[in-house]
């Protein structure tokens, strides 16, 4: 597996898109930080760009490499190589790419601007930390996805729409049964509604971090709870662990029993 | 070599492979023939791991093939479309399935004998078909193994190297190796192959020599037995 | 040590200049060896020094002018039987006491030390320590408190008292005061003229500074941290609260500062950080927020009920998760040239005033009024969306609650 994962990284470090990837981090850390000047608010713009753009490129990423190294795929699949080894060693070279691409890209501007002597320091390792699951979640989906569509375009098609689900429509959903019922005890559901997408649940781990205050204004003792002591902390990074193994498993276990 | 017992693979609801047995053992070069859509391709897909079949066993070299990667350690295959990483240059990619395969390997006299060298540190993806499909031969014949496994190998390929791959064929073939082929070129075919595996709507109609085949069917021209087969087969 | 004992000497020749005043030494080993002995013994404006060592006793009452000073602070004890030391005559000093042990009882607000209906007395260096409530003054003007140490341990607030308060108490300055663990930090009823400065007011229970129905105060220079609820101003009228951080007063209802029917006030140059509410605002009028920063709060402001002609003026609102929250469709308050981190508008002209006014209203905001559990959806995309087309054409928040001229830089 590690052979796979070296060469597959390795096919990736010289495509172009990790390196567009890997510019459009750079040049959004230095947009953020030199023309405005002020880390704390660099870092709560970078969350937005977090959650919602990191499982967008990671899912477009993670689609389109499967179906573009489909030979690659054939080629291995007759040399004497372990099935799971083969698509696991391929995802953890898109994943790592691109959560080099991220670290780095995000990194370097940081470090330049004088993180490591700023309090952010602490935010700013856990939106990258979030990046980093948030990359493996969503490459994982999307190889489950498009192993389970030869279909290009459909494949593609609902990875997109995966995204869209969990980016936006999931909250929107949620939003409405929360005011729907709202006479009702809500607390234990949303919490549990949180865990059940990935953005969410990053989300939130964030939210700990960026507005404490505001959470620990609401009420409910479940919420009281999860949010005033590291409870949330564990629970958050303990799902995001089960959705980023999930995925994986499946990927391997659909990959067994595929016909190529 | 190569034991199949009941083999049985559905596509959905379109049944491929239906009760196949086939025994191969022994060297030589045998040929997998049948119409378009008969199942040659996902018998050898079969064999190679690459399809999960819905039932029945294969065996290669006395052990069974499921759940198993390390047999395909004994085998060459060569893809019937020769489609790489394009990123890679063709130095890197012999370089990477030797890495892969961890065996001693023999390429450098391939690239000489497919005039290769300057091709090497080209990109996969800058390469015409033909070329590529050398590449491909040189992957497949590099390393020694007993069992090799053809898929189209002719296609693409300019009458020098064709000859050159007979050559190949046949020094392999010499070494005792078991060969299989699939190919459309039915001179190709009676040329080289020992025996003959007819498939036909998912099983195996016929096997074995060229010379059973004609006179099987009453034909003095290999190619018009082949075509006399099918006939037959629309007749029972 | 020496220098303290020169002001001592300087402060005792002034207080006794109309008889020559003279010293009783209380210790245990001395003829006198209780402080009310000392007390008795003792006429208008002697000095009892109360030497190091520990004195059981509880209601002492000092009712003639006597300076009371602690050497090396002796405990006094009250062995949680009642009120400790009574103040009832003018132009009494208590200086460097350790009192400990103070009686609890749900009939009678027993404190380490009560003043009452008595002027000019001046509190120090008492340190107050195990206690029901600390520094009591009642119907008592023209006094100082001052840097005294009062740590509680207060766990419930119905058994528990506070640390200084001020009842029907006007003119007096409490200043550098540290008051932690009781209920209220310092506590205010019909008391005006009041100057409260550099105190530092934390881990109470309830509030670390409770105003209520006292007019005319000042308030600077303090810090309230990780107080039950924050500071609480009730019912008053013209206070004035300037530079005061307001920290951590984080959990349900807590603000750093609740203003309840406050009129005519000034808030300037105030911190409010990491509360859940920086200012929590109901039914208060006519008040000028000026230079304040609000950093990190959960709500900045939140506008309950009727307020008019508030004006905030030139404040930072940096990172709150909500700034402005209000709960009807009407405003009357004005917000101009503050500088908001949530403003993403531009500055063509270069004047450092965005050319788009800012809307700290967000209608998120409102939904979390509603239903508060949608607080977990906060910075979701779909929020964004949601706020952005309010923000667009207002439906839901008041049209006209706008900055009409948001800073581009933030106000050093």
């Amino acid at each position: 597996m590690l052979k796979i994962l070296k060469y597959s990284f390795y096919d990736l470090m010289r495509s172009r898109w990790s390196y567009v990837y890997f510019l459009f981090y750079l040049a959004l850390g230095f947009v953020l930080l030199f023309l405005n000047n002020d880390l704390s608010k660099a870092v709560i713009t970078l969350m937005n760009v977090i959650i919602i753009l990191v499982p967008l490129i990671s899912t477009i990423f993670g689609v389109m490499y499967f179906y573009n190294s489909k030979e690659f795929t054939e080629l291995l699949l007759a040399q004497p190589l372990k099935r799971s080894s083969i698509f696991l060693g391929q995802y953890l070279g898109v994943a790592g790419s691109l959560m080099l691409s991220l670290v780095l890209g995000l990194g370097i501007p940081f470090v330049l601007y004088g993180l490591f002597k700023s309090d952010t320091i602490w935010d700013f390792s856990l939106l990258l930390i979030t990046g980093a699951f948030l990359t493996l979640i969503f490459a994982a989906l999307a190889f489950n996805i498009a192993l389970s569509n030869e279909n290009k375009i459909k494949g593609f098609g609902y990875a997109v729409l995966l995204w869209l689900f969990l980016a936006v429509i999931y909250d929107g959903l949620f939003l409405m049964s929360l005011i729907l019922f709202e006479e009702y005890p809500l607390d234990s559901f949303s919490l549990a509604a949180t865990m059940f997408n990935p953005i969410d649940l990053s989300r939130t781990l964030i939210l700990l971090k960026l507005d404490i205050s505001a959470l620990l204004g609401y009420t409910g003792a479940i919420f009281k709870q999860f949010f005033g002591t590291y409870t949330g902390l564990i629970v958050s990074i303990t799902m995001l662990i089960l959705w980023t193994v999930l995925p994986i498993w499946r990927l391997a276990y659909k990959a067994k029993r595929k016909d190529f | 070599m190569i034991q199949i017992e009941n083999l049985y693979k559905k596509f959905g609801r379109n049944q491929v492979l239906s009760n196949l047995d086939l025994d191969i053992h022994g060297s030589g070069i045998f040929a997998v023939l049948g119409p378009n859509g008969s199942g040659k391709t996902t018998l050898i897909k079969c064999i190679l791991g690459m399809v999960v079949p819905s039932s029945g066993e294969i065996k290669v070299q006395g052990s069974t093939i499921k759940k198993n990667w390390k047999y395909r350690q004994e085998i060459n295959y060569l893809p019937q479309i020769a489609n790489f990483p394009g990123n890679l240059k063709v130095k890197e990619l012999i370089r990477m399935i030797k890495d892969l395969r961890q065996k001693d390997s023999m390429e450098e006299d391939l690239i000489k004998l497919f005039g290769l060298d300057p091709f090497l540190d080209k990109k996969l993806s800058t390469l015409s078909g033909g070329t590529k499909q050398k590449v491909n031969i040189v992957l497949t014949f590099m390393f020694d193994c007993p069992l090799i496994i053809l898929d189209e190998p002719t296609s693409g390929l300019d009458p020098a190297s064709l000859i050159k791959l007979k050559e190949l064929l046949l020094k392999e073939k010499n070494k005792g190796k078991t060969i299989l082929i699939t190919t459309h070129i039915m001179q190709f075919v009676e040329e080289m192959s020992d025996e003959i595996v007819y498939l036909l709507e998912g099983n195996i109609f016929f096997k074995g020599t060229v010379e059973q085949l004609k006179s099987k069917t009453n034909q003095t021209d290999f190619e018009h037995a082949i075509a006399a087969i099918a006939t037959q087969t629309s007749d029972a | 040590m020496y220098k303290f004992q020169l002001q001592l000497i300087v402060f005792i020749f002034f207080i006794g200049t109309p008889l020559m005043a003279k010293t009783i030494e209380v210790c245990p080993s001395c003829e006198v060896k209780s402080i009310k002995e000392g007390v008795a013994l003792a006429t208008d404006f002697d000095t009892l020094l109360i030497k190091k060592g520990t004195y059981r006793e509880f209601n002492i009452l000092v009712d003639k002018p006597l300076t009371l000073i602690g050497e090396n602070y002796p405990v006094v004890d009250g062995e949680d039987r009642g009120e400790i030391i009574r103040i009832v005559s003018d132009n009494v000093t208590i200086d460097g006491l350790h009192i400990i042990n103070v009686g609890t009882s749900y009939t009678t607000d027993y404190a380490a030390i009560r003043v009452v209906k008595s002027d000019n007395f001046l509190i120090q260096n008492v340190v107050l320590e195990k206690l029901f409530f600390g520094i009591y003054l009642e119907r008592s003007n023209n006094g100082r408190v001052y840097h005294n140490k009062i740590i509680g341990d207060a766990l419930d607030e119905y058994n528990s008292g506070n640390g200084i308060q001020l009842w029907y108490s006007h003119h007096v300055q409490v200043d550098r005061n540290i008051v932690q663990g009781v209920r209220d930090g310092i506590y205010l009823e019909f008391s005006d003229n009041i100057s409260i400065h550099n105190n530092i007011s934390t881990n109470n229970l309830r509030y670390g500074l409770h105003f209520m129905f006292s007019n005319d105060d000042v308030y600077t220079d303090n810090t309230f941290e990780n107080n039950g609820a924050g500071v609480a101003v009730m019912f008053s009228k013209r206070i004035k609260m300037m530079g005061n951080v307001f920290k951590k007063n984080w959990g349900t209802a807590a603000f750093g500062m609740l203003l309840k029917e406050i009129n005519d006030a000034e808030i300037i140059g105030n911190t409010f950080e990491e509360n859940t509410i920086g200012i929590n605002i109901e039914g208060s009028n006519r008040i000028e927020y000026k230079n304040n920063d609000f950093i990190s709060n959960g709500w900045a402001v939140k506008v309950l009920g009727a307020c008019y002609t508030n004006s905030f003026i030139n404040n930072n609102f940096l990172y709150n998760s909500f700034d402005i929250s209000y709960n009807s469709k009407l405003n009357d308050n004005v917000f101009e040239k503050n500088y908001w981190s949530n403003y993403t508008g531009y500055d063509l002209d270069k004047d450092g005033i965005g050319d788009v006014p800012y809307r700290p209203v967000k209608l998120f905001s409102y939904v979390v009024n509603r239903t508060p559990e949608t607080i977990i959806l906060l910075r979701s995309m779909f929020m964004d969306i949601i706020d952005f087309s309010e923000k667009v054409s207002p439906v839901f928040t008041p049209d006209n609650l706008l900055d009409e001229m948001p800073l581009m830089k933030r106000l050093k």
